[in-house]
């Protein structure tokens, strides 16, 4: 996942934040925060609920501005371009995306063209190959005509992808895109995940909840906690019992993924404290 | 499947997919292109087909609607009166005492349409019409003020009068829409927000207005309620080229700015990631629906429920996720002439042409509301 690309004629760095101040109101929720993203990899953020990993994300796709600090984006400060220009070059997935009642597939998908069209021009060739691509990639060409309130909640996450995929930007950011699905779902948006960065050399960047699938998928990991980046590293590097003691507050064991060869996480709780083996993480993986 | 076609940037001519099997166009299903030159767009068969309909209806219903009165018309002579055919006494009534009552409705009925389906849009609220909105209530706040103080301040405003209303009710429903924005306005303007305050602002407008109706004397009181229940009655030229002006203006100017109504129906934030300047462009669209239903009110008092239904039952008619502009322009003028026409001929005595709409719409309104089968949401 962290293959070597030849050095592109792009800068490495494609988003970089630094002495960033982040909050809504009068809260504060970040404060000084410095962060790179290199081109071409899948970062993905880590932390306990409410430790401003999707606020750093919203501020990342400049929909929350900074409070102090920047954004840069290819170099440049991101609030200072054009937003359509943005929009072609990075896309976004929020949290919890909305459709109206009664909009198809397809229609869906397209308007991820947008930021490619004028008012007169809103359905060229390129948008309609972009779209049929985008919908043929994440396997829902079949159900272009179905409304997405009929669809489940996998098959209406694949479509959000779809439409960012439609956008045809080279940076991703994904805020929690397994939420509310279930495990097999969850498996399955990541594998789409992967094949974006690794077939079509997406830089992604994603808050996501699951540790282990996080483990798997991302070849970086930042751990968040109160508004600051405690750890940030391999996945090997990141997620250690002292670690997961400091910054979620959870007694875990760390083994290593039989299937992936990533650490995988298995919490202690209340119930099994002392009775664990005494097997460590590291004995494990030495 | 190597998904070439979705390289960042594409470009003209960028590659097709290859490995997909399929040597033509791409083409997605449901999304017919039509492309001149640099114009391209979906095709759409229902909503053209539906709206093409609705034009025809318009022309049919509006013809009758001339036809009949004291000198009975044929629907062949008032349109061979409309094109310049036909004797000169017909010609004379069809467009000069006939057509200025049909055109003011046909004009405030398609401002309506409009009016209803930009708000409603805008919103994602399919209760957040103007008349809900406090925009047609402010429009007869301030118009039934103008009445209302006509009696008291002697005859030297009988010429103000004439149109001291409309201006007044013009005035008066932009101050609401103002005051509306003003009050939802918090770092932006939010959908729902935005109605509770409307609601607000609604119920202050009409408190205003009982009011005057209260303290009015009873010859200005029974003017005012004439004209808050709108009507087509004393429409002429006078009436329509103002109205005329302002669609000539707010349509294509509504049309334009629609091209971000899409984006900004998936939500704030999938809306900015697309590019779009989301509270610059909501405000714009809101505001260019709502001074669309102050020219309305000024021009036929507050012809209810037409901004409310018509957007809701087009949107069902062509199929789409929410309400097409054009065809609720469309619709929104053929109710209001069939109900003029209906107010006119089909009772006893000539009825005011808004509580024919309102005849019509508010069963309507309580079965959407009873259908749960739909999302409430736009």
């Amino acid at each position: 996942m962290t293959e070597q690309r030849p050095a592109a004629e792009r800068p490495e760095v494609r988003l970089r934040a630094s002495e960033l101040r982040l909050g809504y109101g009068d809260s504060i929720v970040i404060d000084g925060l410095d962060v790179d993203v290199l081109d071409g990899t899948v970062t993905a953020v880590i932390g306990p609920n409410g430790c401003g990993k999707s606020t750093l994300l919203r501020a990342l796709a400049r929909l929350l501005p900074a409070r102090h600090g920047e954004v840069l984006l290819d170099g440049k400060r991101i609030d200072r371009y054009p937003s359509r220009e943005v929009a072609r070059m990075l896309g976004v997935l929020p949290q919890t995306p909305v459709a109206p009642d009664g909009l198809t597939v397809a229609d869906l998908v397209a308007r991820g063209r947008h930021p490619h069209q004028t008012w007169y021009r809103q359905w060229s060739g390129d948008d309609e190959t972009a779209v049929a691509e985008a919908l043929r990639w994440t396997g829902m060409s079949e159900f272009a005509e179905r409304t997405v309130d009929t669809l489940s909640g996998g098959q209406r996450q694949r479509v959000w992808i779809s439409m960012a995929l439609a956008q045809g930007t080279e940076i991703l950011l994904l805020d929690e895109p397994t939420t509310f699905l279930d495990l097999a779902h969850q498996v399955d948006v990541l594998d789409l995940v992967e094949r974006l960065h690794r077939e079509m050399r997406r830089t992604v960047v994603m808050v996501l909840h699951d540790l282990n699938l996080a483990a798997r998928y991302a070849g970086r990991l930042i751990a968040m906690r109160d508004g600051r980046i405690v750890a940030d590293g391999r996945p090997e590097e990141v997620l250690t019992t002292e670690l997961l003691r400091t910054v979620f507050e959870l007694d875990a064991q760390v083994i290593t993924d039989p299937v992936a060869g990533t650490p995988l996480v298995v919490p202690v709780g209340r119930r099994h404290r002392g009775a664990a083996p005494t097997t460590t993480a590291a004995a494990q993986r030495a | 499947m190597t998904g070439q076609g979705l390289n960042p940037g594409g470009g003209p001519g960028h590659p097709r997919a290859a490995g997909s099997g399929r040597g033509g166009t791409a083409a997605v299903p449901g999304r017919a292109a039509i492309r001149v030159g640099g114009f391209s767009g979906v095709w759409r068969p229902r909503l053209v087909g539906m709206t093409l309909v609705g034009v025809a209806l318009v022309v049919l219903v509006a013809a009758v609607n001339i036809g009949r009165g004291d000198f009975p018309i044929s629907i062949g002579d008032v349109l061979a009166a409309l094109v310049g055919g036909g004797d000169r006494a017909q010609r004379f009534i069809v467009l000069e005492l006939r057509l200025p009552r049909t055109l003011t409705g046909v004009l405030v009925g398609a401002a309506l349409g409009l009016a209803g389906a930009l708000t409603q849009s805008v919103t994602r609220n399919p209760l957040a019409s103007p008349d809900l909105l406090g925009v047609t209530a402010g429009a007869s706040a301030t118009a039934v003020t103008v009445i209302a103080l006509g009696g008291g301040s002697g005859a030297a405003v009988g010429v103000l009068a004439s149109f001291g209303v409309p201006l007044a009710a013009l005035l008066g429903g932009l101050l609401a829409a103002a005051v509306v924005y003003g009050l939802a306005y918090r770092r932006g303007v939010v959908g729902d927000r935005m109605v509770l305050v409307g609601v607000g602002v609604n119920a202050v407008a009409v408190g205003i207005t009982s009011w005057l109706l209260v303290v009015a004397n009873i010859n200005q009181a029974a003017q005012a309620t004439v004209w808050l229940t709108g009507s087509l009655n004393a429409s002429g030229w006078a009436q329509v080229v103002p109205v005329g002006v302002a669609l000539a203006v707010l349509v294509p100017t509504a049309l334009l700015l629609a091209f971000g109504l899409g984006a900004l129906q998936l939500g704030d934030d999938t809306a900015s990631a697309l590019g779009l300047r989301v509270n610059r462009s909501r405000v714009a669209l809101g505001l260019v629906g709502m001074t669309l239903a102050a020219v309305a009110a000024a021009c036929a008092g507050p012809i209810g429920f037409v901004a409310l239904v018509v957007p809701q039952v087009c949107l069902r008619m062509v199929r789409s996720a929410s309400p097409p502009l054009l065809t609720s322009a469309v619709y929104g003028a053929l109710l209001t002439v069939a109900a003029d026409l209906i107010a006119r001929t089909a009772l006893p005595r000539e009825l005011p042409v808004g509580i024919i709409t309102a005849v019509l719409g508010t069963p309507y309104l309580l079965y959407l509301l009873s259908r749960r089968n739909r999302g409430v949401t736009i």
